[in-house]
């Protein structure tokens, strides 16, 4: 289907910045701070994407995934692990029967920089091997080219290779230099049938940040008035503290509301906020912090 | 998930107020002629606060005879880099009793502590900051003028931002080496004789800066009095144009800044999500005890079925209560008399047959509180629209072209401020010519800055506070 991206909706830098200096005003204590962080815990797509990764630390990064961390066997699980297409079987093995997914990215991962062709093959093995999510990158090259189409069928291929398994389509926002076409590839991705969009691969230094999160919340939140079908959010990479992971929850309460306060519907791809958030659930419940060295680092 | 957050009370334990405070004059704490008091209530719970001076004739005529004192003995005399040294002193202290003053001011005003504490508090000590930078500088401002100071000037302030507006006031005439007489609102008062105490602190000579309180009738004795120089009044227009009629054949200066009845003009080209926070942002500020609140809202018919449900389900997450909790969005209003008169306005609107809209939130048993109110499908003629409320009430009409928009933000007798939200240059070039406001703000709105001049057209006032602007009307030149 064509992609009509004359329709698209201006988004203002100064507005955004001011709306989220808002969000990081409120405070969150005591009951409200506990239940949001385990929320958060749940949210997680814990997550490895290195050359030098082994099936030994996936599995570890799975066990940790099922039981973030012995002494509160009461905290839930994360919601997926997140690997390269070669890892997914190891992970699929490790994560049986806990319900914790396993997200694969696909791709031409992080550059998407090949050609359809190989990218389709990818994904086809990604979830052959059992990926439950596919994490696919946009063509970054063809959306700042102003190819538009082209980035909005090479995602609409994609998805229907995916039947089941649950796309996530990542911008690399870091990449795309404004928000007005944050804006713009959130509505590509939308439109070519991403079940979530995702900020950052977490391969460049410009990662998630709230700003670009908000822009993106706020498209969901518009396809939804329009069509009132979900799509699901992913800010990946620069959350790694608890208090970041509060404020980006707030900012997800005030904007989307309550359906998608659920693993269901947002993530965060991260691999160290999981400690962040177990050190002070920890304060809350005993009154001090843990050391950190006993907290596992997988 | 439902997420309530849960209450995050901002602790009072730390500030003392008095039970009692006295006038602030010649430097001293000095009892009302009256022997009386009257009580400063908080507006969120109806407690009395402590017991303020009453003033009366004979306590202006000792501050302004103390006013006039220090400044033909001192201040008019003092080098104007050593004046700059006590306004900047002014603002440090400010800056380091922040809270206790932000504090202060929502207990008294009930305006949300976020407010108090990231707005009315750093803006108010900025202010000094900006103008004592100016004291030394006047013949820069205004070269070959030779610009003296007035005198004694004569300062009335309203109770919507208390400590800002006595900020406003004070700061831009010490640095133009006046003398000043303040008298806060009625029923706001406390920061302002705080700030007494910040200026007695600082060692300000005598007389310098007093401050009495007390109802109109002590306003009303500044206005007359023989040794003003120069009256300055930020207030409803109707308070205005009787002080303007007392002073008219006198050789008194005056500077007014009245109401005002603000268009918020969104084409459908805007950043429509960022609008909709700016229209919240533009009425729903300071529980809309604002002059310059967006209170008329155009939306081009384009885009308003949009704009209206997002506005709608965007009021939904307001926070509506307890005006010390940090995460109140929507606080107290002022007074029991200010709360009556938007309900008055209300049922007008609903007597006109207008539909309105509001949000679902349960207000607090005690205190005064409004909800926030639309009013849809409004006329230029309805009253709502046509009179200042000063409350959280928004009157909302739709428009097809530009020029029927200009012409109707244009058909009320005020001129403060508007706002316009468009993705496009030319469309904003265009209409900040075509507004007559004082201030046209362009995809954003209530944006201030002490080096921004603010003031209004028509019935709204003359004479700017702010920036390089805002020394005119405490100079002769």
């Amino acid at each position: 289907m064509a992609f009509d991206i004359t329709k698209h909706t201006a988004v203002d830098q100064v507005g955004i910045e001011e709306r989220v200096a808002r969000f990081n005003t409120r405070s969150i204590k005591g009951e409200s701070k506990s239940k949001v962080l385990k929320l958060a815990l749940s949210m997680i797509d814990l997550t490895t994407l290195e050359g030098k990764d082994t099936d030994g630390k996936v599995k570890q990064l799975c066990q940790k995934a099922m039981h973030p961390f012995a002494d509160m066997p009461d905290l839930p699980r994360v919601a997926a692990v997140c690997v390269y297409p070669n890892h997914v079987k190891t992970a699929k093995q490790a994560l049986r029967g806990s319900n914790v997914k396993v997200a694969s990215v696909a791709t031409a991962f992080p550059s998407g920089n090949s050609l359809l062709a190989i990218k389709m093959e990818e994904t086809k093995w990604a979830i052959e091997q059992g990926a439950d999510e596919i994490d696919m990158v946009i063509n970054r090259g063809a959306f700042l080219k102003g190819e538009y189409q082209k980035v909005h069928d090479e995602i609409a291929s994609i998805q229907s290779l995916c039947n089941e398994v649950r796309l996530k389509v990542i911008l690399e926002t870091g990449e795309l230099s404004s928000l007005d076409n944050v804006r713009k590839a959130s509505e590509i991705a939308i439109h070519a049938g991403a079940d979530f969009i995702k900020t950052s691969t977490g391969k460049i230094n410009a990662a998630a940040n709230m700003p670009v999160t908000l822009v993106m919340l706020e498209t969901i939140k518009d396809h939804f008035i329009k069509t009132k079908k979900m799509v699901g959010m992913k800010p990946a990479g620069g959350i790694s503290s608890a208090k970041q992971a509060i404020q980006y929850l707030v900012m997800l309460n005030e904007t989307l509301g309550p359906d998608w306060l659920n693993p269901h519907w947002f993530r965060f791809g991260a691999s160290s906020l999981a400690n962040d958030i177990i050190l002070q659930l920890g304060k809350e419940k005993f009154g001090s912090y843990y050391s950190k060295d006993y907290i596992s680092i997988d | 998930m439902n997420w309530q957050y849960a209450p995050a009370k901002e602790s009072t334990e730390q500030i003392k107020l008095q039970k009692r405070y006295q006038h602030f004059i010649n430097g001293e704490w000095t009892k009302p002629n009256s022997k009386k008091y009257f009580s400063s209530i908080n507006p969120a719970t109806e407690e009395v606060l402590a017991e303020v001076a009453l003033g009366n004739a004979k306590d202006v005529d000792l501050a302004m005879q103390s006013a006039a004192n220090a400044y033909n003995k001192v201040w008019k005399k003092m080098p104007a880099k050593e004046r700059a040294k006590y306004i900047f002193r002014i603002a440090r202290m400010m800056q380091e009793r922040a809270r206790e003053l932000a504090l202060i001011e929502t207990l008294d005003g009930g305006k949300p502590i976020r407010e108090s504490r990231d707005f009315d508090v750093p803006m108010a000590a900025n202010h000094f900051f900006y103008y004592a930078g100016w004291a030394d500088k006047l013949a820069y401002a205004f070269p070959n003028k030779n610009p003296k100071p007035i005198g004694v000037a004569a300062q009335i302030i309203p109770w919507n931002f208390p400590l800002l507006m006595a900020a406003w006031k004070i700061a831009p005439a010490l640095a133009c080496g006046n003398t000043v007489v303040l008298k806060p609102a009625e029923t706001t008062p406390l920061t302002a004789l705080v700030l007494a105490q910040i200026i007695q602190d600082c060692d300000l000579p005598p007389g310098v800066v007093n401050i009495i309180t007390g109802d109109g009738d002590v306003g009303a004795e500044m206005v007359k009095h023989p040794l003003a120089n120069k009256v300055a009044f930020t207030g409803s227009t109707e308070v205005g144009k009787s002080i303007q009629k007392a002073l008219a054949g006198t050789n008194k200066k005056l500077s007014l800044e009245l109401g005002g009845k603000a268009a918020h003009i969104v084409f459908d080209d805007a950043p429509i999500n960022q609008a909709v926070e700016g229209i919240v942002n533009g009425i729903f500020f300071n529980q809309g005890h604002v002059c310059c609140a967006g209170s008329r809202l155009f939306v081009q018919e384009s885009c308003a079925e949009e704009v209206i449900a997002k506005l709608k389900s965007r009021m939904q997450t307001l926070i509506v209560g307890d005006p010390l909790d940090k995460n109140t969005d929507i606080g107290a209003i002022n007074s029991k008399a200010q709360l009556q008169k938007i309900k008055m306005y209300l049922q007008s609107g609903i007597d006109d047959g207008l539909e309105m809209f509001q949000c679902h939130t349960t207000l607090p048993s005690k205190g005064f509180y409004c909800q926030p109110t639309l009013f849809l499908g409004t006329a230029q003629s309805n009253r709502v629209v046509q009179e200042e409320i000063f409350g959280p009430v928004l009157c909302i009409q739709t428009f097809r072209t530009i020029e029927e928009v200009i012409e109707k933000a244009n058909n009320i007798p005020y001129g403060l401020s508007a706002g316009v939200w468009t993705d496009k240059g030319a469309k904003i070039f265009n209409l900040t010519s075509k507004l007559r406001a004082g201030v046209v703000w362009a995809n954003t709105y209530n944006k201030f800055d002490p080096a921004s001049p603010f003031g209004g057209y028509k019935e709204s006032g003359f004479g700017r506070e702010g920036g390089l602007h805002g020394l005119m009307p405490y100079l002769n030149k």
